[in-house]
This record gives C-alpha cells, structure tokens and sequence, in this order.
C-alpha cells in the first residue's frame, strides 16, 4: 500500500479502464447483440477486489459517467449501477477471493445481473422502451468470461506489480 | 445541462474516433491492395451508372421547371431545394434496445438537432445530440421513432412508427377500407415539418385486413440500408428564412431547361 510505485500502477488501470471502453462499444456481429460482455463493468469488478483501498465507488462513479458519455445515455444511470457492484463487491472482496475462479463466476453472474437491472429499471424511467428479457444476457456471458479477465488482469497486475 | 454534456463529451470524442480506427485501417488497407481489375471493372460500372443517372438527371431538371410553372399559376410556394451535408458513420450504440448511430459531424460543422439523416436508399432518422465533433441519430427502426409518411401511389397519409427491428416497422392506424397494397412505397409527407418532403422511406411489406380488429395491420421494411452504409446525407431543411433563395432556384432551373434539348414550352 503507498509503495513507490503506485502512480504507474493508476496509470495501468486506467489503461485497462481504456481498453475496456474501447471493447464496450467496438462493433460485434449481429448475433452478439445480447451476448456483449459487460467488460468495464468487469474490469471494475477486478480491480475493487484486487485493490479495495485504491479503488472503489469514487472510482466507480467517474468510470459510469465516461461510460454515459460514450454510451449516450441519461448521466449518471451507468454510475448508479457501477457504484452500486462496486459497494456490493467492496463488501463481499474478502469471501469473494477465497473461491475459486469458478466459482467466483457465479458471484460475478449475479453482480453483473444487478448492474444490467438497475441499468434497464432506470433506462425505462426516463423513458426508454423495450419488452425483452434477452438484456440480462450479458451477465451470462460475463460470467463466462470471468476466470479469462482475472488470469490476463492479474498477470497485468503482477508484471505491473500494482499493490 | 445540454452544454454542460456537450463540453463532456468532448473528452470522449477521441475514444470514440479509437473504436473505429481497426475498420478504417481494415477499408485503407483494402484499397491499397486492391486488384487492378476489379478497380477497372469498378470504375466501367460507375460510368454507366452515371451515365444513367445523368439521363435521370435531365428528365428531373425538366420536371422541376414544370412542377415550378404550374405552382406559379397555382400562386402555391415554391419548393426549395435542401442542401445536404456528407457524413461518415463513426460508431453504432451497442446498446439493442437503441437504434443509433453516431457520425463525424457535430455542432461545428453546423449539425442541429432533429436534422434529418439519409442513405442512397432514402431516410435513416435524424439527428438527436450534437457534440461539437459528432453526432448522434436515432434511426427510424428505434421503437421510440414516429415519422409522418404517404403511400407514393395515391397520397395516403399515415405514421411509420420504429418497432426496435431493423427490418420491420408498422403503419399506425390504417383504416380497413384504406387503399394500401403489398409493395406500395411509403415517402416522407413532410407533415411534422422536420423531414423535407418526397423522399422514399419504406416499402410495403405486409398488409393484413383482420376482420376482429379495429385497424389494417401494416408491415414496411425500410428502403435505406440502416445496418449497412457507411457515407450518409445530413439534410438541411429549407425553412422560411430561405424563402427568398426559391426565386433563385426558379431561375437557375429555368437556365437548366432553356438547354435543355425536346423543350417545346
């Protein structure tokens, strides 16, 4: 914690945050409309578990703006739902770390499942419309995609050797 | 709060620039290595495709010096020509339940809210954010999209309403005894006053009359290629402190059809 280098270390993860934005709105083929992995809500996930004193909801709430920003949606409904994965996870890190990859993929399923609900809830609020429940799918393809983010993020993380 | 998400979004212009760069290296990358003889039998069809279009092109300037004599003796305004501004899509919201996309025209350039927005193919929506650089617009398949049409063969008026299918979109309150048939093209009315008049929108696609429901169920298929293309028009509708160009138009047409060859008026 406070080592020497942990200014290169924020550097990184918002390079990681980048990438992630980037890979949210690259086009996919039609059929994976649905299925598009929730990747900055990931790579939030990650890096509360990995670094809770360094990164939590502060962070969380500036990445759902620029994530609003790019999305085009109402400001502020991607912050809601990221802060709210990012108190749920900054809650829960401890027992999270103790499971196994797997297993932590079911506790993501849930955590990005909460994040697409809030999202919609909100997103029908202002005004949006849309009768399809396919929008939870993204939390299924997240948590496939889970143990693959923690293995390419932690070797980033040891390489980097970000504490 | 408009400005204040304009400013923002400035930041995240360059991001947004990012995500398509790997399509357009992909596109340059291609014409760099493109075939000799594809480039040669690219370049015949363009010829005879301007070629035709050139033909059209007379048949229409003679069309519109008519339309304009007769609005004259109608004592009817004149129409006015729209100018058109080109745009190149940048990024498409990835979100399925918005029909977006986003172009590399903003504020800037001139871009204004409700602007509308075609293809080769004929209207694609319109405009509904601008950022100083971009734009963001909402395709007529978006199912919070209405846009005022008319059947093309006879002037029915109806509303095209966005289902969230890029494919489908349905005609609102068609009454059963309306004359509308399979394959009949739908053209903006210009009726709400933000879409210029006459340009094709969808076609037909279904028509059916239930006898236990209180309306015809009309299907239509749009005519622009929403997923597809790549180079988009931004229209800029006449209003009326254009007015005073008509004249000018009326003039220059009058020019157009003065050479133009089988004029017997």
């Amino acid at each position: 914690m406070g080592n020497s280098r942990s200014g290169g270390g924020g550097l990184i993860i918002t390079a990681t945050f980048l990438c992630s934005f980037v890979l949210s709105q690259l086009p996919l083929p039609r059929v994976m409309d649905w299925a598009r992995p929730e990747w900055v809500a990931l790579v939030l996930i990650f890096w509360v578990l990995m670094l809770p004193h360094r990164v939590g909801m502060g962070t969380a709430f500036l990445v759902g703006i620029i994530l609003d920003l790019i999305k085009g949606s109402v400001l502020g409904l991607s912050a809601l739902s990221l802060v709210t994965i990012a108190y749920v996870t900054h809650l829960l890190h401890r027992r999270i770390l103790m499971y196994p990859l797997f297993q932590q993929g079911f506790l993501v399923l849930v955590l990005i499942g909460i994040n697409q609900l809030i999202f919609h809830w909100m997103q029908m609020a202002v005004g949006m419309t849309g009768n399809n429940a396919l929008f939870l799918l993204p939390s299924v393809v997240s948590a496939l995609f889970w143990p693959w983010i923690y293995i390419v993020l932690n070797g980033i993380r040891q390489l980097f050797r970000i504490q | 709060m408009r400005p204040a998400r304009s400013w923002l979004s400035l930041a995240v212009t360059p991001l947004q620039w990012l995500v398509d760069l790997p399509s357009r290296m992909a596109g340059e990358v291609s014409d760099l290595v493109i075939d000799r003889r594809i480039l040669l039998t690219d370049n015949a069809q363009l010829r005879a495709d301007a070629l035709v279009l050139e033909r059209r092109v007379q048949q229409v300037a003679a069309l519109t010096a008519e339309n304009i004599r007769l609005r004259e003796l109608l004592s009817g305004r004149d129409r006015i020509r729209e100018e058109v501004m080109l745009a190149e899509l940048i990024g498409v919201n990835p979100d399925p339940f918005q029909h977006q996309v986003i172009l590399n025209r903003g504020a800037e350039d001139g871009v204004h809210e409700g602007q509308p927005v075609l293809d080769a193919g004929g209207i694609m929506g319109q405009v509904v954010r601008t950022t100083h650089y971009t734009c963001r617009v909402m395709m007529i398949t978006d199912a919070r999209h209405a846009l005022p049409v008319e059947v093309n063969r006879n002037g029915l008026r109806s509303i095209l309403l966005g289902q969230g299918d890029l494919n489908e979109m349905v005609l609102d309150h068609v009454a059963t005894t309306a004359d509308i048939r399979e394959g009949d093209l739908l053209v903006t009315s210009g009726m709400g006053g933000r879409f210029p008049r006459g340009y094709p929108v969808a076609r037909v696609a279904s028509v059916v009359r239930d006898p236990g429901r209180p309306f015809t169920i009309v299907t239509a298929r749009p005519t622009a290629r929403l997923d597809k293309s790549r180079h988009l028009l931004l229209v800029d509708m006449p209003d009326t402190r254009k007015a005073e160009s008509a004249a000018a138009v009326t003039a220059d047409i009058r020019k157009i059809q003065v050479t133009e060859p089988g004029d017997g008026q």
